[in-house]
């Protein structure tokens, strides 16, 4: 063959060659970054560095705007005052109060919400019913029923529990429900396959394989239950306001967190208010990021039922 | 293969001679009249509210319980009608509408300069990550206590909790969808010269929508539900109010077929927004654009 | 290959018994969407026997898969019995294991290995953990898995969730194993590699399988006898041997002229229908 030529069909023909790969030099192959570069690339450094920035900002805002404390108090105030409320005025006992209330309606509603859902996968009008029931109910928010639940049950834990259970039960029957229509027919034809059945179906086949949708359910769950909850004891207080007293009376340890902030903040005790928020805050960062991040890290993103 | 044969039972072949003669049977059909009504589900879901209804109204009757406990679904409705024709309920529900509106569209600006802040800069993105993340987990009403010490008892503390309630919700979940936008299509942006806002707009809002229309839908219902509640706390304290205020008042004065007519509202607005209002925007955009998921 | 029992009824000396495992017989089904009634399969026979490779054939539509169902238990006939080992069907069941076409059919929260015992264990087929777990492993060697035991579904290719699929079928040891295309979703290399290791299979335990497919060549290398159904709705057309080809015979003349013929079946019916339809 010909070194270089123009073939007749005008195609420019040169000659092949073939490469020593790794004799000649290659240049930078792979550098480290500076010692800056890679401490600015670790994520939770930069952002504990926001938050020390956003804390000084806020401490000198206060002090140098000579702010009124009753309006807005500095982080220092702020942080002697979640001190002073955890070892002298019992805001752990307050905190508890609150997470039992929450704990046991969450239980209880997840059951509820369970024997609805499993009716529903039994049968066509038990789906009906239940789709029915969630749209309607869903949109209501559960805080709306307190006054309807202080009248049957009266003041106290009942009616709470009563509220929380609404706000509980129904989204996590719908994305349940939903979550188990949308199991893919060859998973539900496999299930079938191993002979399995009834209760032993839906918990071995349609519960893990909707489990995405599951989560998700509880999370909403969790969200407007904590929510309602903190509504729930603000209304309280501003119950006990109006008729002077029957919770009051009992002393602060018998309320929950949202009732505390209530209180300080009849009582004009502005720092122990933001104490209070803190703790809220620490609550929901708490169980959003120690529990279910943690169940998703363990199912969905291990089974690689979702992304990112 | 020889071996085979010894394990297979060998049969003689046959062919099928007589297909393509017709056939006694429907190869397709449509069902009876019945059968399509019943498999209509506005139709089975309408049925069952009417039973729901049915089954309320014959209780209350029936059982004798106290109207003033559980009043019967026929008094609540004429409860009901009798706010609407008095003025009563549509003024409630223009008070309640109002401050939604006005705190759910402040909630989304903010959240935007936050948001454009975020994807031009590392520290705006820092700087959102880090309050979403304290600041999401804090359900509004209990900033209430504060609004209220900081704005007073008027309307505007209301809108405070609404935006706060909104803000979080929709920039975090934006932000997810942001980065969820593949490297391929923002190097198709680019490729187009898009920087800056319009980049923003024309490629990472519609990219990101699935994650932004979920962001709007949950801001929506945090808002809705923090501002009856904030309702409910406020009415109690200021005396006056819109759609939560009713049902707190209501209830106090026992006038329980109100709180029901009341609530009756509450799920009627929240209906709307969810199934009318969200339900068009998904229509027309991500299910227009086959990116549900 | 010169194997002169063809076309002879029923006399290999070596089967043990001439009961068939599997007895369809007039079998209708039909599906009932939301407002039609659509007859799928139209009074079909058939009959497996012991350690037949049994193949449905037939054009896109024509009702292979819902036969399938069928006899797997998920769809009951309108009209018709579909026997297994003498028993009539009625149910799903772990005596007849499918193996589907959609890789989705791995449950995603097991791993391979734990996907396979969880089949064992719930199918009645292994009582204790450590009896599953060594069938298993069997089994997963079988198809060449054993560095991905302790993987989940979804980090494997398409090829390997097939094959953990198939191991995980003949670890049952079910009566029969239904194969619903089980290669048509991957590519023409791991299709041809899958159908190789399945007829290595096939020698080594001999199990019996139904196996659908829409591609005339396959229906001939996996295949020992093949249905071949009419366009919908489905009913049988003809039976053929095919236990005389393997993948050592693709190009040979007898190959050749056999998928001729079979191409020739469906072909015939394929004009039929144009010619009949506008008639109605
Ligand atoms: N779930 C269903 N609902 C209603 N009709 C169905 C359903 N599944 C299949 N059919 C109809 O039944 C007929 C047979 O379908 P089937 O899936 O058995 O075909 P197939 O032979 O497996 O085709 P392919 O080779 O494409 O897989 C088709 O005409 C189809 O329209
Ligand atoms: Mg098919």
């Amino acid at each position: 063959m010909a070194d270089q030529s123009v073939t007749s069909s005008g195609i420019y023909v040169r000659s092949e060659f073939v490469n020593e790969i790794g004799v000649a030099g290659t240049g930078e192959v792979e550098r480290r970054l500076s010692v800056f570069e890679r401490i600015t690339n670790i994520d939770p450094l930069r952002k504990f560095t926001i938050l020390i920035i956003m804390v000084v900002v806020w401490e000198l805002y206060a002090r140098i705007g000579n702010i009124n404390e009753l309006m807005f108090p500095t982080f220092s105030a702020t942080g002697a005052a979640l001190v002073d409320a955890l070892v002298n005025a019992s805001l752990l006992v307050n905190v508890w109060n609150s997470l039992k209330l929450l704990l046991s309606g969450y239980a209880i509603g997840i059951s509820i919400a369970a024997v609805l859902v499993i009716l529903a996968v039994g049968s066509r009008i038990g789906s009906d019913l239940l789709t029915t029931l969630t749209a309607m109910l869903n949109p209501l928010p559960a805080i709306a029923l307190l006054p309807m639940a202080m009248l049957w049950f009266g003041l106290g834990p009942g009616a709470i529990i009563f509220t929380l259970l609404h706000s509980i039960i129904w989204p996590v029957a719908l994305n349940t429900h939903s979550g188990f229509q949308s199991v893919s027919e060859t998973l539900r034809m496999v299930g079938g396959n191993y002979g399995l059945r009834g209760l032993k179906y839906i918990f071995k086949i349609l519960v893990p394989a909707a489990f995405p949708a599951i989560l998700t359910g509880l999370r909403i769950g969790w969200a407007y239950a904590w929510r309602t909850l903190i509504a729930a004891e603000l209304v309280f207080g501003g119950q006990v306001v109006d008729t002077s007293g029957q919770l009051g009376a009992e002393g602060s340890t018998s309320g929950g967190l949202g009732w505390i902030i209530f209180e300080n903040q009849m009582e004009n005790q502005t720092p122990y208010v933001f104490a209070g928020l803190f703790m809220v805050i620490l609550v929901g960062i708490t169980i959003e990021n120690g529990f279910f991040r943690n169940i998703e890290e363990r199912t969905v993103r291990k089974w690689g039922m979702q992304k990112s | 293969m020889s071996e085979n044969a010894v394990e297979t039972y060998v049969r003689p072949e046959f062919e099928n001679k007589d297909l393509g003669k017709a056939l006694d049977v429907d190869v397709e059909r449509p069902l009876s009249v019945f059968e399509r009504i019943a498999n209509i589900n506005a139709v089975r879901k309408f049925s069952i509210l009417l039973g729901l209804l049915f089954a309320w109204e014959a209780y209350t009757r029936l059982s004798g319980v106290e109207p003033l406990l559980f009043p019967s679904f026929s008094t609540s409705a004429e409860a009901l009608w009798e706010t609407i024709l008095t003025g009563e309920m549509p003024a409630k529900i223009w008070v309640t509408v109002k401050i939604l509106l006005v705190g759910y569209a402040a909630g989304l600006g903010c959240a935007a300069v936050l948001l454009i802040w975020a994807v031009l800069t590392r520290v705006g993105s820092d700087v959102l990550a880090t309050l979403t993340s304290m600041f999401q987990p804090l359900p509004a009403i209990s900033l209430l206590p504060l609004a209220m010490l900081w704005f007073g008892l008027g309307a505007s503390s209301l809108v405070f909790v609404t935006i706060h309630s909104v803000l979080w919700a929709v920039a975090l979940s934006t932000h997810v969808g942001f980065m969820g936008v593949s490297e391929t299509l923002r190097m198709v942006g680019r490729n187009y010269g898009l920087r800056g806002i319009p980049y923003i707009f024309k490629i990472l809002v519609p990219a990101g929508f699935a994650s932004i229309l979920i962001g709007l839908k949950v801001g929506w219902a945090f808002a809705w539900r923090t501002l009856i509640g904030a309702e409910l706390v406020f009415g109690a304290l200021s005396g006056s109010g819109g759609l939560g205020w009713m049902v707190y008042e209501k209830g106090e004065n026992l006038e329980t077929t109100y709180v029901f007519a009341a609530l009756f509202m509450v799920i009627v607005i929240g209906l709307l927004v969810e199934n009318v209002i969200f339900r068009n925007v998904e229509l027309r955009t991500i299910s227009k654009w086959g990116m549900q998921r | 290959m010169n194997d002169t029992a063809t076309g002879t009824a029923g006399q290999s000396p070596a089967v043990p018994t001439v009961e068939p495992i599997l007895d369809v017989s007039g079998v209708t089904l039909q599906y009932k969407t939301k407002e039609h009634l659509i007859t799928a399969t139209y009074r079909v026979d058939f009959q497996v026997f012991q350690s037949d490779r049994f193949v449905l054939l037939g054009p896109s539509g024509c009702g292979k898969s819902t036969l399938l169902k069928g006899v797997a238990g998920y769809m009951r006939p309108v009209e018709g019995t579909m026997k297994l080992k003498g028993r009539v069907i009625t149910e799903p069941g772990p005596d007849r294991v499918m193996v589907f076409q959609e890789f989705d059919q791995l449950l995603p929260w097991k791993t391979v290995k734990q996907n396979i015992t969880f089949a064992l264990m719930n199918g009645g087929k292994c009582s204790s953990k450590q009896e599953a777990n060594d069938v298993a492993m069997e089994y997963i060697s079988k198809v060449k898995l054993e560095r991905f035991e302790d993987t989940y579904p979804h980090m494997l290719s398409g090829g390997m969730k097939q094959r953990v699929a198939i191991a995980r079928g003949m670890a049952m040891e079910p009566d029969i194993l239904l194969m619903d295309e089980p290669f048509a979703a991957l590519d023409a290399l791991t299709r041809r590699q899958m159908q190789e290791e399945l007829l290595q299979l096939w020698d080594d335990t001999k199990f019996t399988v139904l196996f659908v497919t829409h591609s005339i060549e396959e229906a001939v290398i996996i295949g020992s006898r093949i249905l071949i159904l009419s366009p919908h709705p489905g009913q049988v057309k003809a039976e053929l041997n095919a236990h005389q080809m393997g993948h050592g015979d693709v190009g040979d003349k007898d190959f050749a002229q056999l998928q001729e013929k079979i191409h020739a079946m469906i072909f015939a019916d394929r004009v039929l229908e144009d010619e009949t339809l506008p008639n109605g």
